[in-house]
């Protein structure tokens, strides 16, 4: 019987689950004891070698979480988050920080390889030659929590661009993390960004000096794996004056019942006459068909427009997670800075999106631009909720919003909550909303030309985004077009 | 060929078509006149397969495969086409890349290789050439901001791409003026072949003056009631539709 009952349960493993990036790799990991106290934050920060400063500023940051509380003015509903029960840090065995990709657990790079990524590392460890028209592009994997390879560091350096994980600038360039870190994001933020001030792992650093243009797009892949860990990335962005730099980052996990915490704090600053464009695909686990399991995903994400005439752009695909808490910001502190957001966030089965941005306008002529696709399947709920502030010495704010939502079937809910305040009355705010249903007859119109339901879907959906899809980079933009396709599946029918 | 056989189709308890019967051969062009509510254009959604119509009877075999059981798509790649009287917008997808996608759907439905972008490209400037559609409108979204004209322009070079077996033509006249009424239908003649049957539903005379149909029926409360040739239409459009919808009555 046992016999039986095991493979009735390996069969309920390979069942039906669309997620196709679905898989566990078996990969031991190093991870700190269960729970959260001053000691987890004490062996997370001896994981990292990291100096007394940043030992004292994760600690500032846990005392002050503490006395915080769970914001919940957000439309999404899941059970209380046991803080207690989570794992806060693990790293892949070959944590010791490899020289190179022979280093590299060959694990590691299949589970890559299984999720497609461009690692070109992989070409040139196969002895294939890249390449010279094709655009280039770094990546810094992490895997959780800790970054196992990084290309192309050679041609960075020759532009003295710093592209690392954030763990080595601590080490590196100990006076630009302590210049910019928290600046964007205060310790004190929120109760999210203040944990993951507390226990964040790692993540990546960026900083690009005056008048380089960053000579490639960087990108970061990221992977939940370890069960039950909560992933905690920090991601430092600092664009000198004159400089420009895109980044990307893009993220799969594999499947798996408990839900996940993840709580990434993303800080971007551009001076003077700088501009940082940064993309992201995000693809976590779902949860399943009945709504079990899934990636929850609080996240805050923010840009200082520091200097005059300094923009940020912020570009998103999302798909995945249970539950999605992000509001990719702009600060437009600078004079003539700007600002802009362009969304896509689908959502199907049982996930609950409540996303948006906020534009902050405190310098003269300061202008920003946000453009939310929203688009509502199966029974999942999905809210766009966006802050566009002038304050009073914002002479001549602008901003134009446009924010579509798109319903498929009857049992979902799109929501859109914004909040325009102005205070002063020389600022100009437009703000556009439509929510609109695939409507049977496009449906069969698209079908009587031979498409299937599904392509049909997936087709008037790329349709709706189309705007936005243009934002992305080439080689994301591809990517996010399948990824939507994906997303839809069993949303019609 | 295109056969329909004592078809019954009600809508919400409603019946629209009550037994219809009618035959179009291979390279006939057939055209079914009628009076509003006749039941017409539920005909064509019918053939077609759009949802929503209960067929309670009868059965629609299109060389000799019934088509009852299939899903809208299968039925386009059978060779099923259909000009639509009102052609539906989606916005941001381009007239191209939706021609690519349906051909390609289609292809792929048959177990053929998908089209190369240059194949495709040469059969999409030639169709449209002869169409006096300029590529630029290609690059639009589907439809959008489209005049009737237009429209229905587009709908015949999907038509010419698609190369269906049989095509269905539901009121194509309707919202055209005479110049574009003209290019229309000389690109619907310009399909015609032995082998393609084509089914012509229309209120007037007037389109049946370009598009000269080798049977003609009358149709009035959901079946056909005269059959006849050319001269049909002719002399329906001197007496009008009334004694028929007595003669069904």
């Amino acid at each position: 019987m046992a016999a039986v009952q095991e493979t009735v349960d390996k069969v309920k493993t390979l069942d039906v689950d669309a997620y196709k990036y679905g898989f566990f790799t078996d990969i031991e990991s190093d991870k700190a004891p269960k729970g959260l106290d001053e000691d987890t934050v004490r062996f997370i920060s001896a994981k990292k070698n990291e100096p007394e400063w940043m030992m004292e500023w994760r600690l500032d940051a846990f005392r002050r979480w503490l006395t915080m509380t769970e914001p919940k003015w957000a439309r999404v509903h899941y059970p209380p988050i046991d803080y207690q029960d989570l794992y806060y840090y693990s790293a892949p065995k070959s944590a010791e920080g490899p020289k190179s990709l022979d280093e590299v657990d060959p694990e590691l790079l299949r589970v890559y390889e299984k999720l497609g990524i461009p690692l070109r590392e992989q070409e040139l460890l196969a002895g294939v030659q890249p390449d010279p028209n094709a655009r280039k592009v770094a990546v810094d994997a992490v895997f959780d929590s800790v970054s196992v390879a990084t290309t192309f560091k050679a041609e960075l350096a020759r532009a003295g661009v710093i592209f690392c994980p954030i763990s080595e600038a601590i080490q590196t360039h100990p006076e630009l993390v302590k210049k910019y870190l928290g600046s964007v994001v205060p310790v004190t933020d929120n109760y999210f960004a203040t944990l993951n001030s507390a226990v964040f792992s790692d993540g990546s650093f960026v900083y690009v000096p005056p008048g380089v243009r960053c000579p490639m797009e960087l990108s970061t892949y990221f992977r939940i794996n370890e069960k039950n860990t909560g992933q905690f990335e920090r991601t430092l962005i600092i664009a000198d004056k004159g400089s420009y730099v895109s980044y990307l980052e893009g993220c799969t996990a594999p499947q798996r019942d408990e839900n996940q915490l993840h709580a990434a704090v993303v800080e971007l600053i551009a001076h003077d006459d700088a501009e940082i464009k940064y993309s992201t695909v995000q693809n976590w686990y779902p949860g399943d068909s009945e709504g079990k399991g899934g990636i929850y995903n609080f996240v805050t994400k923010r840009g200082d427009c520091r200097g005059d005439r300094s923009k940020i752009s912020w570009t998103q695909v999302e798909t995945g997670s249970a539950i999605t808490w992000k509001y990719p910001s702009c600060i437009l502190r600078g004079d003539d800075s700007r600002g802009e957001f362009y969304s896509i966030a689908i959502s199907n089965g049982w996930q609950q999106v409540d996303s948006g941005t906020k534009m902050l306008h405190l310098g003269a002529n300061t202008s920003s631009r946000v453009i939310s696709k929203g688009i509502a399947a199966g029974h999942s709920q999905n809210t766009y909720r966006g802050q566009i502030s002038a304050h009073r010495k914002a002479v001549n704010a602008r901003n134009f919003t446009q924010c579509d939502s798109l319903l498929i079937g009857n049992k979902c809910g799109a929501h859109t909550v914004p909040y325009i305040e102005a205070k002063n009355s020389s600022a100009l705010f437009e703000h556009e909303a439509t929510t609109s249903k695939i409507s049977d007859d496009q449906l069969f119109y698209c079908m009587q030309r031979g498409l299937s339901a599904e392509e049909a879907t997936a087709l008037i959906v790329n349709g709706f985004v189309r705007d936005v899809l243009q934002q992305l980079p080439m080689e994301f933009a591809v990517e996010a077009q399948k990824l939507i396709a994906i997303s839809l599946e069993g949303s019609v029918g | 060929m295109l056969e329909i056989n004592n078809l019954h189709i009600s809508i919400a308890g409603k019946k629209i078509i009550d037994g219809l019967s009618l035959t179009v051969a291979d390279g006939e062009v057939a055209a079914i006149m009628g009076p509003n509510g006749s039941g017409k254009s539920t005909l064509s959604y019918v053939i077609a397969g759009r949802a929503d119509y209960e067929v309670t009877e009868g059965s629609i075999r299109l060389d000799g495969v019934d088509l009852l059981d299939k899903t809208p798509s299968e039925r386009a790649a059978l060779g099923l086409f259909l000009v639509f009287q009102y052609p539906l917008e989606i916005p941001g997808v381009t007239t191209m890349t939706f021609l690519k996608a349906a051909l390609n759907a289609q292809r792929k439905a048959r177990n053929e290789d998908e089209l190369s972008i240059p194949d495709f490209m040469r059969r999409v400037r030639g169709a449209a050439s002869k169409l006096n559609i300029p590529l630029d409108m290609l690059k639009r979204p589907v439809n959008l901001g489209f005049s009737g004209g237009e429209k229905k322009r587009m709908e015949i070079l999907q038509m010419a791409l698609l190369e269906p077996k049989f095509a269905i033509l539901d009121e194509m006249d309707s919202g055209l003026d005479i110049d574009a009424l003209r290019v229309c239908a000389e690109g619907v003649n310009a399909l015609r072949s032995k082998d393609r049957g084509l089914l012509v539903i229309t209120h007037y005379q007037r389109l049946l003056d370009y598009i000269a149909p080798d049977s003609v029926h009358v149709m009035s409360r959901g079946r056909i009631v005269k059959s006849g040739g050319p001269e049909l239409a002719l002399e329906l459009e001197k007496s009008g539709y009334a004694d028929y919808i007595e003669e069904a009555a």
